[in-house]
């Protein structure tokens, strides 16, 4: 449903909901393009005036640090104005409350939407509800997708290892509310790589998650062993109160990512995480802070993504074909 | 239909043309930025010649053109490399076919965002004519006046090969 609704006929991206449906020569356009951003925060003036005089809605109905100034950032290196919108929202989706919200941002003249959204298919409603000459991108909806955080850990791993082919990346913690981890799979397998683990334990894995072209561990140790690329994921407060988890002492004991933990890995493996980070849940200080973190990094890459899919999306929305 | 274009005579009448231009005009340390992909081509082939103590910078202007709601992002932006300081520097920006100055426009605002230069000169292999801007070279390979529906088309990087083409409305900056 998202390539139909994502990619016009001649291929270009109309809006960017999901990285399922993209091809892996889309996935590289995007890091190609987002190649020639990520030079720009390095110049005396750190803007270009590609989207002068277009205006971004940042629409946020699910708090976000990162990923809303990331993208609040993002636009305003391409010289667009910027609104955001920080709407409290009740758990579910309001359908007419959100359409009213649509209508007066558009009579407001916006030419694109963020949108945040803790119900999955959120960002996919807003895109088929939307006016034509609007684009819509999806900064993380539910449990389904995060395309953006997924494209910049691609950008990042790219910049670091080079070719995706020869490499395996283990993916560790709570898979089953990951919208992180589902877009990461999905972009992993496209771009090629030779394996994907998740590393997680029974509870906190979809089910048939082989599904989705990943090898599947419960003991992290065995799970990372000759990695390239390892990322930890966040577990969500609300995941540890025990109803899934025994304790977030415990599960740092079973799946937190140490130096100890890492030795199985590759030696020039790199280690990823989407913040906001838990020191000692997740991984601990020595390895978050330590040389092979690319944790930072991440972040920075973060805006020239996210400058090359705001671009991308609003090009595909101006008058002519390219011609 | 005018004669054939030799791509090799035109570059070594530009080499020529530039290396006096600088020893009259008597700027210190120039550097050299070609823009992408056409003059980067020529500054390429330039640049050893001359005596330029930097390395060659290139400029993609893409995100600087004046069409992008009429046309849209070009699918191949290469990077901006400009390997030195731009403050106080004397500049000479290099660019394939000079039409109607709006890619030399676009470039110039972009290397204003990087600093302040002390000066901007403009070399081309080719002044076809139909400024709409004012815009002029300081030094061309030939000065040819092409009716507006002509155009000259430069190949690369390897070898170099200038052909005529026509086609309507076409205009620099819409690049194929």
């Amino acid at each position: 449903m998202s390539a139909a609704l994502q990619v016009d006929a001649a291929g270009r991206l109309r809006h960017f909901l999901d990285v399922e449906g993209l091809k892996r020569q889309q996935l590289v356009e995007i890091m190609d393009t987002a190649e020639s951003f990520a030079g720009v925060a390095d110049r005396s003036v750190k803007k270009v005036p590609l989207l002068r005089g277009m205006t971004v809605v940042n629409l946020f109905f699910e708090p976000s640090t990162r990923t809303r100034t990331t993208f609040e950032l993002a636009a305003k290196r391409l010289s667009a104005d910027v609104l955001n919108l920080n709407v409290s929202t009740s758990a579910t989706t309001k359908g007419e409350s959100l359409l009213d919200t649509l209508r007066n941002l558009e009579a407001m003249h916006a030419d694109m939407f963020v949108v945040r959204h803790a119900a999955s298919g959120a960002a996919h409603f807003v895109a088929r509800h939307a006016a034509p000459h609007v684009g819509v991108i999806n900064a993380g909806d539910g449990c389904h997708a995060h395309p953006t955080q997924a494209m910049l850990d691609m950008f990042t791993i790219r910049r670091v290892k080079g070719e995706f082919t020869p490499l395996t990346v283990a993916i560790v913690g709570d898979i089953l509310h990951s919208r992180v981890a589902r877009s990461q799979i999905h972009a992993l397998n496209t771009l090629g790589v030779r394996s994907v683990r998740v590393i997680a334990p029974k509870t906190l894995l979809p089910p048939r998650v082989e599904q989705l072209g990943v090898e599947v561990h419960h003991d992290i140790a065995a799970g990372v062993r000759d990695a390239d690329v390892i990322i930890t994921l966040r577990l969500q407060r609300e995941r540890m109160d025990g109803r899934l988890l025994p304790s977030k002492h415990e599960y740092f004991q079973r799946y937190g990512l140490t130096e100890a933990a890492l030795a199985s890995a590759r030696a020039d493996a790199i280690v990823m995480h989407p913040g906001p980070i838990n020191r000692g849940v997740e991984l601990d200080s020595g390895t978050a802070d330590g040389p092979r973190s690319v944790i930072l990094q991440q972040v920075t890459h973060g805006i020239a993504i996210r400058m090359a899919v705001i671009s991308m999306v609003m090009a595909s929305h101006t008058g002519a074909a390219a011609s | 239909m005018s004669a054939a274009l030799d791509a090799d005579a035109l570059l070594e009448q530009l080499a020529t043309g530039l290396g006096q231009w600088l020893a009259a005009c008597r700027r210190p340390d120039p550097v050299m930025v070609g823009i992408h992909t056409g003059g980067a081509w020529i500054a390429e082939r330039l640049h050893p010649r001359l005596g330029f103590r930097e390395p060659l910078g290139r400029l993609d202007i893409n995100f600087y053109r004046d069409d992008f709601t009429r046309i849209g992002l070009h699918p191949q932006v290469r990077p901006t490399r400009l390997p030195f300081e731009i403050d106080g520097r004397h500049i000479v920006l290099v660019d394939d076919i000079l039409h109607t100055g709006r890619t030399v426009r676009a470039a110039l605002n972009e290397l204003f965002d990087y600093g302040r230069p002390a000066s901007v000169a403009l070399a081309v292999l080719i002044d076809r004519g139909g400024r709409e801007l004012p815009i002029a070279a300081a030094v061309a390979g030939t000065t040819l006046a092409l009716p507006p529906e002509h155009h000259v088309k430069l190949t690369g990087p390897e070898p170099l090969a200038l052909a005529y083409v026509e086609r309507g409305g076409g205009r620099e900056g819409e690049r194929p």
